[in-house]
């Protein structure tokens, strides 16, 4: 009964604030290209769907593909930092700075290097730099976060470094790597619009690239479309990477487990 | 036969502070026969599982010796939480060591799975720790300790966190597993009850720096059980073991 209402309020709210703009946009005529009404985004959808859902696509792949980069290197640079306290403080620094960089300004220059004929490549690398530093801190804090004895008892053993890397500090660090990944791969979607916009019109084919475009035709309702699709690719990669999680850790670790009142 | 030996064994560790340090263990004397359930009784702090870690090897001593007779014997371990991989179901567990030790599958999964059935594990070898009881929890933690074959158990106050009655179930089981596979134990404990219950043999230790003050030999029946926790011969060895104790303090 409570999950009802846990679905029925938001949808029933969600629906009485569309009625509502749409009441409003039409009963104050407002112009189309000032605040379009739902009907209006919907037709726009319907209309310029095939195309729309091209960009969903290029700029869904980018995200992942930058995403999936930026998970690969901040698990192996986690675990390097785990063997080896020189090489985390060496590095360290390097991925702080990285991270309080904003890709806006590196954007232009990654854009150059990587040359707009391979625009795609450069937008990956813009979402994954900007996904990595979450889930290269969180993984760091899980390796270490391992518990001690386990280790000891698996040193009594005369465990290899590599045997308790893979059987205890892995498998402890899962929890943590996961909320990093959660993060990061929201913010990686963020990364890749920004730079889609830094890129740009012409050669990007993304969702950012659509709403410049269409708001440079005063083509709002297109633009409203766009918007509706970028949050809800937002919204799946979080509840994917959130299903994955409960997947994951359902059997064992406290946050995935419902405890009965 | 004797089994090991400590011989002035020292150990100290640094503090935070500049300068300064806490000298665990001064001068630690004595020789572990074999075959012997020996307790290390003193109060908390006093060193007793910094001793238990110098014989494992996972500490070093600073000064003084630890001789085997012959070859190190293969060592169990089992500390006072139970410290299980809480990912991994009960048997996988039981089975570190031995997947450690990079033992065929079969073999290992056979063994892992004896030992739980001899703590009265069997059917909850699926579970996963947080599905236990706390001293359920600790019979998966003696059981794979028991699956490596230990000749020498380390055990560290491994009761301290359960109730009553599920200690003294722990207690009886673990001196059965302990006689069958002719198992030398070293066990550390708070409890002046519990190691005159359970020891051949009590080192009594002092506060800090610990040191040995006192080394009590029991004169126990092979069978001990409820009859024996209510016979005048328990209670006199725990009068002897907590006179020992108080007067070392």
């Amino acid at each position: 009964m409570k999950r009802v209402f846990d679905i029925a309020f938001p949808l029933v709210l969600g629906i009485a604030l569309l009625l509502s703009w749409q009441w409003i946009v039409q009963a104050r005529a407002i112009p189309v290209y000032v605040l379009p009404a739902p009907s209006d985004i919907v037709r726009a959808l319907m209309d310029n769907f095939p195309s729309l859902m091209t960009s969903l696509t290029a700029t869904l792949t980018i995200t992942l593909l930058g995403f999936a980069g930026a998970t690969i290197a901040a698990v192996i640079l986690a675990i390097l930092f785990s063997q080896s306290r020189l090489v985390e403080r060496a590095l360290y620094p390097y991925a702080v700075v990285l991270q309080v960089t904003p890709v806006v300004a590196i954007a232009p220059l990654l854009l150059i290097w990587v040359g707009f004929e391979r625009i795609d490549l450069a937008l990956s690398l813009m979402a994954g730099l900007i996904a990595f530093f979450p889930i290269l801190s969180t993984t760091t804090l899980g390796l270490k976060s391992a518990d001690f004895h386990l280790i000891d008892l698996a040193r009594l053993y005369n465990a290899s470094r590599w045997q308790i890397l893979w059987r205890v500090q892995l498998p402890s660090a899962l929890p943590y790597l996961l909320t990093g990944m959660k993060t990061g791969g929201v913010i990686a979607l963020i990364g890749e619009v920004t730079a889609e916009f830094a890129a740009g019109s012409g050669t990007a084919t993304g969702l950012a690239w659509r709403i410049t475009e269409s708001t440079n035709r005063l083509e709002i309702a297109t633009t409203f479309a766009a918007l509706a699709l970028l949050a809800l690719l937002g919204i799946a990669i979080f509840a994917s990477l959130s299903a994955l999680e409960y997947l994951l850790l359902r059997r064992w670790h406290e946050s995935a487990i419902r405890r009965s009142r | 036969m004797t089994l090991l030996t400590l011989t002035g064994v020292g150990k100290r560790f640094p503090s935070a502070n500049k300068g300064g340090g806490i000298d665990a263990l001064r001068d630690v004397h004595f020789a572990i026969e074999t075959g012997q359930f020996v307790s290390l009784l003193g109060p908390s702090g006093c060193g007793k599982s910094t001793v238990l870690r110098l014989i494992s090897g996972l500490l070093t001593p600073d000064s003084g010796t630890i001789s085997w007779q012959g070859a190190r014997p293969e060592l169990g371990f089992v500390f006072q939480e139970p410290t299980l991989m809480p990912w991994a179901d009960v048997r996988t567990n039981a089975r570190l060591p031995l997947d450690l030790r990079k033992l065929p599958r079969r073999e290992a999964d056979a063994r892992a799975t004896a030992a739980l059935e001899r703590l009265g594990l069997a059917g909850f070898e699926q579970a996963v720790p947080r599905e236990l009881s706390g001293g359920m929890k600790m019979r998966v933690s003696i059981a794979r300790a028991l699956a490596a074959r230990p000749k020498l158990l380390l055990m560290d106050e491994p009761f301290a966190a359960l109730d009553e009655p599920t200690r003294q179930a722990l207690n009886d089981d673990l001196l059965a597993v302990g006689r069958q596979d002719d198992i030398t134990i070293i066990f550390v404990t708070h409890s002046v009850m519990e190691s005159s219950y359970l020891s051949d043999r009590v080192l009594v230790m002092s506060r800090r720096p610990g040191h040995i003050a006192a080394d009590i030999a029991l004169d126990q029946p092979a069978a001990r059980d409820a009859a024996f926790r209510l016979s005048p011969s328990f209670a006199d060895a725990q009068r002897k073991v907590g006179a020992a104790l108080l007067e070392s303090a």
